[in-house]
């Protein structure tokens, strides 16, 4: 079966017909004038602004200017969640220590950080790397932390009566048990970043998919912005594509991406 | 320390009466006590099991088999306690407990040392007959298939003492049936020790060579099984009797004859038939 045969089996052709009436709707509104350029503009003259925007290369710099902060964030972000999951989920002493503590961060949230940022770190990159590192640790942390401690005990325990040390243990049984929580951390991760980076790039930006979103709002360049919007959107199922791979590779076990 | 004595005594004895010394059992509890808060699991056990020797235990829930088994298996702490138990044991738990994010020969050769792992692993599983499974999930396993993979993991270590927490007690009994075979072939190529903790008087009258009842913490009975297997349907009919009799399951006589005598004209021991 054909990719597009299998896709459209998925979603059934009928599934496609009110997206596309509802752009066919949309293009005929500008074209009438009855939706302003200033308001929205039409689907096709966003299609040649997205064109003009690739080839000119002000979309792929910007593009990538984000991309680089939503990694070095996200990068720093799970890399402590992991830590402290790890730590929180592996011993009690690590527990006590951090779980109160990231109970308490969990509270506050983190967009509302936004101006103590500013203060602390200045309005350049670091502010919106820090940002969208801060939101990211939470998901992970949590995930990781009660997936070790749902690992089933009995496997422990069969694990244990081999004569497998504690290292072994935690690396055979503990980490791989707590896989798929993890991976769930991580997909909220991923779009919690995004999110964080959309508000983050609003911060007095000279570079970036949000600084592209400021200006054309500045000259009323709707097209600008929606494809902006796509373009956040094209991200966010980027992300969820990266992390659906992972897991099918590192879930092969689970009976129901097992091929019989 | 203690073992040591154990086996000098053992000498002595061998001294007088002239027969093969025995040797020094496998697992030696002496006075053997569990606590948890003020409930007392285990009171005061004394327990030996030969090498080479299949003991069955029996007992009614909330008797202590399954915390001897843990002690046995090293997985409760005996500190202070004169238990003497084998470096190289192995348990096969009523949930085989392989890992499902293991392929089944990983899961085999899990904690494996000194090499070749994965053809010891494949040896194991071609002697429990799932040579072709060696790549299959856990998850797509049969509960008889995943009961074999975790003989084969056991089995696959040469433990001295192999620990059965009621490996059958979730299978079919058509598979269990077929299980009971597989375990006394292996035994018998492999010759550990065996305790197997069992609900199944039938089961223990069928495999094992000495059958204890453990009750509230103690041993009750004891009672040594010298028939061939295979031939043990006039002796397992009256021990049969006696140890319902211990497990407080008192049966009319008559009614638990038919029942046994029906059982043993369509299966012959030592595939005891259910009852």
């Amino acid at each position: 079966m054909s990719l597009l045969s299998r896709t459209a089996h998925r979603f059934g052709a009928t599934h496609w017909i009110s997206p596309l009436a509802f752009l066919a709707l949309w293009e005929l509104g500008s074209r009438t004038g009855v939706i302003p350029e200033r308001t929205l503009a039409a689907p096709s003259s966003v299609l040649v602004t997205l064109w003009q925007m690739i080839v000119s290369g002000e979309l792929p710099d910007n593009l990538a200017v984000s991309f680089l902060r939503v990694a070095a964030g996200l990068a720093i972000g799970i890399t402590v969640g992991v830590v402290l999951g790890l730590t929180a989920g592996l011993s009690s002493k690590g527990e006590a220590a951090i779980d109160p503590i990231i109970q308490i961060k969990r509270t506050i949230p983190t967009l509302a950080l936004t101006p103590l940022f500013i203060v602390w770190f200045g309005i350049g990159e670091t502010p919106k790397i820090a940002l969208i590192a801060f939101a990211s640790v939470f998901p992970v942390y949590l995930n990781l932390y009660s997936g070790i401690r749902g690992v089933d005990v009995r496997l422990v325990e069969g694990a244990r009566s081999f004569g497998l040390s504690k290292a072994e243990v935690i690396w055979h049984v503990i980490l791989p048990g707590a896989l798929p929580s993890l991976l769930v951390g991580l997909r909220y991760s991923l779009s919690i970043a995004i999110l964080v980076l959309v508000v983050a790039e609003q911060i007095n930006a000279s570079a970036g998919l949000g600084y592209l979103v400021n200006n054309a709002r500045d000259f009323m360049r709707t097209d600008i912005i929606v494809v902006c919007l796509l373009v956040y959107a094209a991200l966010g199922l980027g992300a969820d594509a990266l992390v659906r791979a992972i897991e099918s590779r590192a879930l092969a076990w689970r009976p129901n991406l097992v091929k019989a | 320390m203690k073992a040591q004595l154990t086996y000098l005594a053992y000498h002595v004895d061998a001294a007088v009466a002239p027969v093969a010394p025995k040797p020094a059992p496998v697992v030696r509890l002496r006075n053997f006590t569990r606590r948890f808060g003020a409930n007392t699991v285990i009171d005061g056990l004394n327990l030996d099991i030969e090498p080479g020797e299949f003991v069955a235990l029996l007992g009614r829930s909330g008797g202590g088999k399954t915390t001897l088994l843990r002690t046995l298996a090293g997985l409760d702490d005996i500190a202070g306690q004169d238990v003497t138990v084998p470096g190289s044991r192995a348990v096969v738990f009523q949930d085989a407990r392989l890992l499902p994010w293991k392929k089944v020969w990983r899961n085999v050769a899990l904690g494996l040392k000194g090499g070749h792992e994965r053809d010891r692993a494949e040896a194991a599983l071609r002697e429990v007959g799932l040579g072709h499974r060696l790549d299959a999930w856990p998850l797509t396993l049969s509960g008889g298939e995943a009961q074999r993979v975790a003989l084969a993991r056991a089995l696959v270590r040469e433990p001295k003492l192999l620990l059965l927490d009621e490996p059958f007690a979730a299978l079919d009994a058509l598979t269990r049936i077929k299980m009971h075979g597989l375990v006394l072939d292996l035994w018998r190529a492999h010759q550990p020790a065996v305790l197997m903790v069992t609900h199944d008087v039938d089961e223990a009258i069928a495999l094992a060579d000495r059958i204890l009842v453990l009750d509230a913490g103690r041993i009750v009975a004891e009672e040594h099984i010298t028939a061939e297997r295979g031939q043990r349907g006039e002796v397992g009919r009256a021990l049969r009797q006696r140890l319902m009799g211990y497990l407080g399951c008192e049966v009319p006589e008559q009614a638990e004859l038919s029942a046994v005598d029906v059982g043993a004209s369509i299966v012959p021991f030592p595939q005891g038939g259910e009852a």
